[in-house]
């Protein structure tokens, strides 16, 4: 051996293979580079930063409503009174409904609600996914009947599946975020259950066996951190298909009562006069469309970024 | 047929004069390849050798015309045939592809469509570029297929790709670029992927194909065996710079540039060492008939076996190398599987310090695990890549009780052990090569105080140089700390330089087993015979050992 360690530097110094650390981008700094999430996040940011001042907004409380302001074009003045009796003046720069109702401060305010289900919904969704995911493709005994059961679910449309559930309780936005969330939940299963199933074959996992790693751990610390990425994707496809179904439920009427600000809800109400008034529908479905696709971009610059085998399966 | 090769040498059908292909900015170096000219002779194999980041496939793809966007040539020109292909058109690029010249990869599988029959995908290249009917076409490539020497050919015409073995969907590839007769063949690393055996026959149906037709052979490997094997001339490329160019005997017995004689040093010799053994070392493992039988049960269909290993059986002791050779298919990672009870065995016994780990549940096998460790095969996929090599190193020991300071203690000494910097433990797996990884393993595993060391095909992903001093490595450690080790691996070279008793396997049988030297200088079994005899550059002495 003593003859061997000259040699062996000799080699080391010869060989093409750098010793220097190797300089890679890290996936935080690829993320920011990535012009889809640059646009989707920006937008995003908007959005939530409209949610939160929507008080401060030049918004009056989305419930008051006046019978003299009713079927303002937008732009008009007008007078609403507020909690207090008080009349005040107001310009209606989206209009009013048939209600007289200020249509800027509630879709103003159904940014909140939108927001609030769609991030809501897909962390309940990614929750118990994660959860019924991991049991399955951990636990080979579990497998087989809790597939079935997601297989089940997902072969009722999910929209059915929401509305039956708000038609058996009361609707609140606990109710609509639970019945979003539980349609989604099996495509998450699967997602999760598939990433288990190629992790746990890989060879640091095996390591982690032979180092006497306990099952739960592994679990959790080797197998579930590099979900991740791919489940960063998903959530947002679901938080956008989240946004879109309280949109639809609300248009329905099952979702939120119809004095709540949601899209859905504005739009429901101005469809009977969408020949008149096509205003009453225009700017919560131009703020609808935007918000999803913010989501659905940013989504898709995630997937790039973070999941680039996912990419080019998609 | 080396007067044939003569008259006809004059003529060369690839020219590289002065090529550079620029890398995108911010990369490790500016160029690809930088300055490198050869020339392919009519008849002739030319060899470029190279490690991992040579640029010896980028040469390949620059020649064929199929280089990505962003390495664009920088500088230097390219000639085929006397036709200067530097700068042509994509239209016309594509007529001499097939015509002219044709390629052959490493993976035969994914060169080949999985859902269209061998007879119909040659087909494909005549319709495209010959005017021939169906009935001539047909003709031509049953013709093709007997020349590659397929058995059967009408059968093989009429099989999908799956249907095949590795060897013979490789002869399918070779028919498909050989069936116009290009002047020029690229192979690049066609057998890299195949079996010792399967190799011997592929490179000889290379060499016996160009041969009769006069083609010339871009031959891109990094293998100084299939070089000895095969080449006619052989350059050698670093770093996308070639340093040395010659005749095979001229570089191989004679290299002149420090590289070439480092990586020809790298080459274990075929012979076994000589070092002398202890009979006497305790054993520290031994299986005892050790099987494993996959049982598919389908739904509709019968019961399925799947013989993997059976009746398997060896000792491994203190100090000492049990090395298992044989080639894929033949049940030794199977076998360090079960040893390791990453699987189950489904007979025998394995017999640790006494006590049958063969069957033992999970609870009372806790204790034993540690004495037993492994190293993979894929430095990149056997370390969390969300983990750090500090966190990687101590998990074993923090599972098994030891305080978090002494953990780290441990990871520290360790780091120095395998000729890592201690600082490095709190960098991410990306951060390093595959050499620094696979020591980071080794670290990994022997944190765990094992008594016995496996290392599962540990060196076949690295470059031969990285190789060799991870070879010298492991040596090393075993010396040091007395560690029993079970080296698996399908490389003969790489068996005869650290295993002290070999035991080759074959269809989940060992056909063999004896002390190296024995096995190595006078083999018994007809199976290992016919290994050997397949094992390139078998007539060159390598390893500088002479």
């Amino acid at each position: 051996m003593a003859e061997q360690t000259p040699d062996a530097k000799q080699f080391a110094a010869l060989s093409t293979e750098s010793a220097a650390v190797v300089r890679r981008q890290s996936a935080w700094q690829r993320v920011r580079a990535n012009w889809s999430v640059r646009i989707g996040g920006t937008a995003m940011l908007l959005l939530l930063a409209i949610a939160v001042l929507a008080p401060v907004l030049g918004t009056v409380d989305p419930t008051l409503f006046d019978a003299a302001s009713r079927d303002l074009l937008p732009g008009k003045q007008g007078e609403i009174v507020d909690l207090d009796g008080e009349t005040l003046r107001h310009t209606f720069i989206m209009g009013s409904d048939s209600f007289g109702r200020d249509i800027y401060s509630r879709v103003i305010y159904g940014t909140r609600v939108s927001l609030i289900v769609g991030i809501a919904s897909a962390l309940l969704a990614l929750s118990f996914g994660i959860c019924l995911g991991l049991s399955s493709g951990y636990l080979r005994w579990l497998d087989g009947p809790l597939m079935r059961v997601m297989d089940g679910l997902m072969s009722i449309p999910g929209i059915l599946i929401a509305i039956a559930l708000l038609a058996a309780w009361r609707a609140s936005l606990l109710t609509v975020i639970v019945a979003i969330a539980i349609p989604e939940i099996p495509r998450v299963t699967r997602l999760v259950r598939s990433l288990v199933l190629t992790i746990r074959e890989e060879p640091y996992v095996e390591a982690a066996v032979s180092l006497g790693t306990p099952a739960w751990k592994i679990m959790f610390g080797h197998i579930l951190p590099n979900t991740a990425a791919p489940l960063v994707v998903q959530a947002t496809y679901i938080c956008a298909a989240g946004i879109l179904v309280e949109a639809i439920l609300s248009f329905l009427g099952v979702g939120l009562p119809p004095d709540i600000p949601t899209w859905g809800n504005i739009m429901a109400e101005g469809r009977v006069q969408f020949n008149e008034y096509p205003h009453n529908v225009f700017f919560p479905g131009i703020f609808l469309a935007v918000t999803v696709l913010a989501v659905n971009i940013l989504g898709d610059g995630l997937r790039d970024t973070l999941d680039p085998k996912m990419a080019k399966r998609v | 047929m080396s007067a044939a090769r003569n008259e006809q040498a004059q003529d060369p059908v690839l020219q590289v004069r002065d090529l550079a292909i620029a890398l995108p900015a911010g990369g490790e170096r500016a160029h690809a390849v930088n300055g490198v000219s050869f020339e392919v002779k009519r008849g002739e194999i030319l060899c470029l050798v190279g490690e991992s980041g040579s640029g010896k496939s980028v040469i390949a793809q620059a020649v064929m015309g199929l280089l990505p966007r962003q390495l664009p040539v920088a500088a230097g020109g390219i000639t085929l045939a006397g036709e200067d292909i530097t700068h042509a058109p994509r239209s016309r690029l594509r007529e001499l592809r097939a015509t002219r010249m044709a390629m052959v990869f490493q993976e035969p599988m994914t060169a080949l469509n999985p859902v269209m029959r061998c007879g119909a995908q040659i087909d494909e290249v005549l319709v495209e570029h010959t005017r021939l009917d169906a009935a001539a076409r047909k003709r031509r490539i049953l013709d093709i297929l007997n020349e590659v020497k397929l058995p059967d050919p009408e059968r093989i015409y009429a099989a999908y790709p799956h249907q095949l073995s590795g060897g013979q969907r490789q002869r399918i590839v070779i028919a498909m670029a050989l069936v116009l007769e290009p002047a020029l063949l690229i192979a690049d690393e066609p057998t890299t992927a195949l079996d010792v055996t399967t190799q011997a026959q592929i490179l000889a149906l290379i060499a016996d194909l160009q041969a009769r037709h006069g083609t010339g052979v871009l031959f891109i490997t990094h293998d100084f065996g299939v070089v000895a094997e095969i080449a006619h001339r052989v350059a050698v490329l670093r770093l996308g710079e070639m340093v040395e160019l010659g005749t095979r005997d001229a570089v191989l017995k004679q290299p002149q540039h420090a590289y070439t004689k480092m990586l020809i040093g790298s080459v274990p010799d075929l012979h076994a060492h000589g070092r002398p053994l202890d009979a006497g070392a305790p054993v520290v493992l031994s299986a005892r008939g050790l099987s494993k039988t996959y049982v598919d049960r389908g739904w509709l269909s019968g019961r399925r076996e799947v013989r993997a290993a059976s009746d398997v059986s060896f000792d491994i002791r203190r100090g000492q190398t049990l090395g298992i050779v044989g080639e894929s298919g033949s049940g030794k990672s199977t076998v360090a599987r079960c040893i390791v009870r990453l699987i189950d065995p489904s007979g025998g016994a394995v017999l640790l310090a006494g006590q049958d780990i063969a069957s033992m549940p999970a609870r009372r096998l806790r204790p034993l695990r540690r004495q037993v460790q492994i190293v993979f095969q894929d430095p990149y996929r056997s370390l969390n890549p969300r983990r750090t090599v500090r966190e990687a190193i101590i998990e074993g020991p923090l599972n098994y009780g030891v305080p978090r300071a002494e953990a780290d203690e441990r990871a520290r000494k360790l780091m120095e052990l395998v000729r890592m910097d201690p600082g490095a433990l709190e960098r991410y797996p990306h951060q390093f090569s595959g050499g620094q990884r696979q020591r980071i393993c080794i670290a990994r595993a022997l944190a765990m105080e094992p008594a016995l060391l496996i290392a599962d095909e540990a060196v076949s992903a690295l470059d031969v140089s990285v190789q060799a001093q991870v070879l010298a490595l492991l040596e090393e450690i075993r010396e040091r700390l007395s560690l029993a080790m079970l080296f698996i691996t399908h490389d003969l070279r790489v068996a005869a330089q650290v295993c002290d008793h070999i035991a080759v396997m074959s269809q989940g049988r060992v056909v063999e087993y004896g002390p190296a030297a024995q096995v190595f200088g006078a083999p018994q079994h007809e199976y290992t015979r016919a290994l050997f005899a397949a094992a390139p550059g078998r007539g060159f002495a390598f390893g500088g050992r002479a």
